[in-house]
């Protein structure tokens, strides 16, 4: 029997995970673009999945809002705009695999060695009961933080370091501005050239 | 309902087991009965509205519409439909690749109905009572588009590919809009809980957002077009364009598969109008709040309270089949609009004017005029409607019940009370849930 609660969060992260892992194979091994995308969409929903049941709603909402919602969708219309023949089928050759396990396995190893230098995450704790029930990881602070406000002035010791916790609303305007820049700038190069009416009007007079 | 299920489903069912190992049955229990219901929120609500489609538009063409099927009013012509549809042969075209045209009928499909599971109906009667639940309504009806996306692409054929690439353009168009006119209410509230946000209009309906300023009347009308065009419904419908596209993105498929993608258009509907309900016209809170008046909305007898919960969600589901309803009068009463028509309704006319709209109500937080009657001027004399600073998310009433503020009231940096007009205004221009995280960092600071 399955003693307490506690076991269902256990289950769906291990479901969320499988379904990550697999469909992300499935991304590697299949050779259908669209069909990737597919399997994409799937295993980045079911991270979003892993974010939500880690209690960080706002990362897995932005998780489908921004990579499966936005991203995907984005992948798949310039699939759809650009492809010449139906169902196009890539082929990856022997040379960009080992670059591809390389790089990737670089990454992996990184990754697997932060995790377990971490002490906190190699056994689980003990002092379960002084870990806080309140829910206070909201998107509230953040978007507080944006403003120029950080509420989580409150919880730093020192009194330096505190002076130095400003909000992020510079450094988010001038990424805004910057994107903003960029947007505008590749609308322009990629605008068509048409021939106004005025123009021809004009060429007709000459 | 998440609590309601908690507290009244699960606690007798361990109290039955009494024990703690068998917890895990009345979860399974628990989440099982959330999911029919909603499930059947979506099922049955598009079985009425397919029926409510076809008596408002043979009312508005000048006919009848379904008579004879189930007796009077033709109420049973969906169910017969149905039945139709399930025994229609399942086709699958030779071009078309199987996995992909299988599979999209249900990315669409869960896409709108997880979109259930944030939406609450009444005061607590959510599935999953989170506090991001705007943006993660909006994140999943986004994924909507995906599998009319797929069904398009995956069936080839060229009028299907052509619905597919026209609804992806309009969609990933009209989020832009959508997403501007849904920040204004969160703006105003500070919050993406909807629940709070539904609280937060409490009252008269001169509380609700829509009479908040004219800004946000203004900023409701553009969220329905967006609303209207996201959900692929007429007069936006270039995606299933009869008159040129055969059947648009679903020409290749047939009965029940054909049907899902009804079901998510119809179940979609309703979210984005129950949606619009909350976060303009005050969800679940009457026009006349007589059961504040009652005390009942605020009951500590639990049987008072669901009454008022349950009359609660009756009023809004009542709101949100009027914005179905309306979805219905534009589709029979507008023509579809062409694909540069859509495009130049949501880039040079939804975009500024929700810009515009946002900016106008940033600056009315600020200084609104002092003559305008709403929910701060009926602060004093009017206790019996909710004040939209007393209502806060769960989280910050638990942080009080568990801490209590040491200092009651605002202040402001230096210490003594915020008399000082900018210190109010600097503060009433933050969100109330908001407030008080400032209020114990500037506290902490000192």
């Amino acid at each position: 029997m399955i003693p307490s609660i506690t076991d269902w969060h256990s289950f769906f992260f291990y479901l969320f995970a499988t379904v990550t892992c697999v469909f992300a194979l499935a991304v590697l091994f299949a050779t259908n673009i669209v069909r990737m995308a597919f399997y994409l969409i799937i295993s980045l929903g079911a991270s979003a999945g892993l974010f939500i049941l880690a209690g960080a709603e706002f990362l897995g909402v932005m998780q489908l809002m921004i990579y499966v919602g936005g991203t995907l969708v984005l992948l798949v219309f310039g699939v759809m705009l650009t492809a010449q023949e139906r169902f196009i089928s890539m082929k990856t050759r022997g040379g960009e695999w080992v670059m591809a396990a390389i790089v990737g396995g670089a990454l992996l190893v990184l990754l697997v060695q932060t995790a377990f230098s971490i002490d906190d995450w190699t056994a689980p704790r003990a002092d379960l009961s002084a870990v806080s029930a309140i829910e206070t990881q909201t998107a509230t602070r953040l978007g507080l933080g944006l403003l120029g406000i950080r509420p989580d002035q409150a919880e730093e010791a020192d009194p330096v370091l505190r002076q130095g916790m400003s909000g992020y609303l510079l450094l988010f305007e001038i990424v805004s501005v910057h994107l903003l820049v960029v947007l505008i700038g590749a609308a322009y190069l990629a605008r068509s050239k048409r021939v106004t009416s005025l123009a021809r009007a004009a060429e007709m007079r000459r | 309902m998440g609590q309601f299920f908690n507290n009244y489903l699960i606690d007798p069912l361990a109290f039955w087991a009494d024990l703690p190992e068998n917890y895990w049955l009345g979860y399974v229990v628990a989440a099982l009965i959330q999911c029919v219901i909603l499930l059947n929120v979506v099922a049955v609500g598009a079985l009425f509205f397919i029926w409510l489609e076809r008596k408002v538009s043979g009312r508005i063409q000048d006919r009848l519409g379904p008579t004879r099927v189930g007796g009077r009013f033709g109420w049973l012509q969906t169910l017969a439909d149905g039945l139709k549809l399930l025994t229609k042969e399942d086709l699958t075209p030779e071009n078309a690749d199987p996995l992909l045209f299988r599979a999209a009928p249900y990315v669409s499909f869960a896409a709108s109905f997880a979109a259930y599971l944030a939406l609450p109906f009444s005061n607590g009667w959510v599935a999953w009572d989170v506090n991001v639940a705007v943006f993660f309504i909006l994140a999943v009806m986004g994924i909507e588009v995906f599998g009319v996306i797929l069904a398009g692409y995956s069936s080839g054929s060229k009028w299907s590919l052509f619905g597919a690439m026209r609804e992806a353009a309009q969609v990933v168009s009209y989020e832009v809009p959508l997403g501007l006119c849904v920040v204004i209410p969160v703006l105003i509230c500070g919050t993406m809980n909807l629940i709070t946000i539904g609280n937060m209009q409490a009252g008269l309906f001169t509380n609700w957002l829509l009479f908040h300023d004219p800004f946000t009347f203004c900023v409701f009308f553009v969220y329905f077009t967006c609303a209207t065009a996201s959900v692929n419904r007429a007069p936006f419908d270039l995606a299933e364009a009869e008159s040129e596209l055969v059947a648009g993105f679903h020409t290749e498929y047939s009965g029940l598969r054909w049907s899902f993608f009804f079901m998510a258009e119809y179940g979609s509907m309703f979210a984005v109008s129950g949606l619009a309900a909350i976060l303009f016209f005050g969800g679940w809170n009457g026009p006349i709040p007589i059961f504040h008046w009652l005390g009942w909305a605020n009951s500590e007898n639990w049987y008072l309270l669901q009454i008022a919960n349950l009359f609660g969600a009756l009023n809004f589901v009542f709101k949100a089949v009027l914005g179905v309803t309306l979805m219905m009068w534009a589709r029979w009463t507008l023509p579809r609009l062409r694909i540069d028509q859509v495009m130049t309704t949501c880039l040079k006319y939804c975009v500024p004017l929700a810009a515009i709209c946002f900016i106008g109500v940033v600056l009315w937080q600020l200084y609104y005029p002092w003559w305008f009657i709403n929910d701060i001027h009926l602060n004093g004399w009017a206790k019996p409607f909710a004040h939209r600073s007393e209502v806060r998310e769960p989280w910050v009433l638990q942080i009080e019940r568990e801490s209590p503020p040491v200092r009651t009231g605002v202040t402001n940096r230096s210490g003594e009370a915020a008399s000082s007009p900018r210190d109010q205004v600097r503060l009433g221009a933050l969100g109330v849930s908001s407030r008080l995280l400032v209020e114990r960092a500037e506290g902490g600071v000192r």
